[in-house]
């Protein structure tokens, strides 16, 4: 198994035990079919390169933040193509294999860093939720936008936002879809680290170079009891984000947010 | 207690710094998103250092519709 790799979307690589996954499809790391091709090919690579590494890193190396996102414009576009009410199959069929890479992520044994700056939204926030560690730029902005489209999120962002932040502020994001900066983040234990703009990916090569320091395996043991994953909750995820999918407030939403020229289109 | 004024200036200097606009060319009741020439992801940017200045949360949708200075200034000082 090759130790780098360099898609359209993303790109990974081994570097001295410490496994870097940058996110680099512009404009801002949405994330559609190419991308999640791309993550499991990754999650392949990770299955193979894991006994070599310490650390996964996560990050952007795009200005607009760590992701913005499910790629709507495409999950709209292919819908109205199909026809919303036959298009759950096909809605069903990605979140089961985002899914899928999601929950290795989650239970990786290495320990497992999100560097996020800017935009950390909808399907870009779920990305991060995977991770151990999140290390926040103090201009990342952390957003779940999903109710204002008629939807919930489908990444698994209910399950594990339940699993680690208190119900107050879980419910405060998902009920008013507001977004929320990186000092908020880490005052509610969102974020571990907050750092200085533009600083998030070296804290977080700082951070996995503290955690080489520890026995893996105990590490990997560690993170079991701090991290349950809720499986099944994430498949109940699946099922009633396809039962919304196919409700006409779902289209119009979409709609509305493809064909906006407002500066804040993802507000309700 | 900062006055309206102030935060009004304040706001006019940061953007003025970190959207590289000239302070002269700015006023109060400018539209922003127009002065400025911003699009909806550098929007977040200027609410996220509003936040940061200020040291206030401003949800989304306490300035959603807003597009001049002076109101955004009046949301800021309904948060301090």
């Amino acid at each position: 198994m090759t130790q780098s790799f360099v898609g359209e979307t993303l790109s990974w690589e081994l570097n001295d035990g410490c496994l870097e996954l940058a996110l680099h499809r512009e404009p801002a790391n949405e994330i559609g079919l190419q991308t999640l091709a791309e993550l499991e090919l990754f999650a392949a690579a990770h299955e193979t390169l894991k006994d070599q590494a310490h650390a996964l890193i996560m990050y952007s190396t795009v200005k607009a933040g760590f992701s913005a996102g499910a790629d709507l414009r495409d999950l709209y576009g292919q819908a109205k193509e199909m026809g919303f009410a036959n298009a759950a199959p096909r809605v069903r069929d990605f979140l089961t294999r985002i899914h899928a890479v999601l929950n290795m992520l989650d239970a990786s044994p290495l320990t497992t860093i999100a560097a996020v700056h800017g935009v950390c939204f909808g399907g870009g926030f779920e990305l991060a939720l995977v991770s151990d560690l999140i290390i926040a730029d103090k201009m990342a902005r952390f957003c779940f936008p999903e109710l204002r489209l008629g939807l919930i999120p489908g990444f698994g962002g209910i399950p594990r936002l339940k699993r680690d932040l208190g119900n107050g502020i879980v419910r405060d994001l998902l009920l008013t879809g507001r977004s929320i900066n990186a000092n908020k983040a880490q005052a509610i234990g969102l974020a571990s680290q907050l750092v200085g703009e533009g600083d998030a990916l070296k804290v977080a090569r700082f951070t996995a170079a503290q955690v080489k320091k520890f026995d893996r395996a105990t590490s990997t043991v560690a993170k079991r009891f701090l991290k349950p994953i809720p499986y099944a909750e994430l498949r109940q995820e699946i099922e009633t984000f396809c039962e919304l999918f196919t409700q006409p407030a779902v289209e119009a939403g979409l709609r509305k947010f493809v064909e906006s020229t407002d500066a804040q289109p993802y507000l309700p | 207690m900062k006055t309206i004024e102030q935060i009004i200036d304040e706001i006019l200097n940061l953007a003025s710094t970190h959207f590289n606009v000239d302070r002269a060319s700015l006023s109060p009741d400018d539209d922003f998103f127009k002065t400025l020439g911003i699009d909806s992801l550098q929007a977040l940017s200027l609410l996220t250092r509003l936040e940061n200045h200020f040291s206030v949360e401003l949800p989304d949708y306490e300035v959603q519709g807003v597009s001049d200075f002076r109101t955004l200034a009046e949301r800021i000082e309904a948060r301090l």
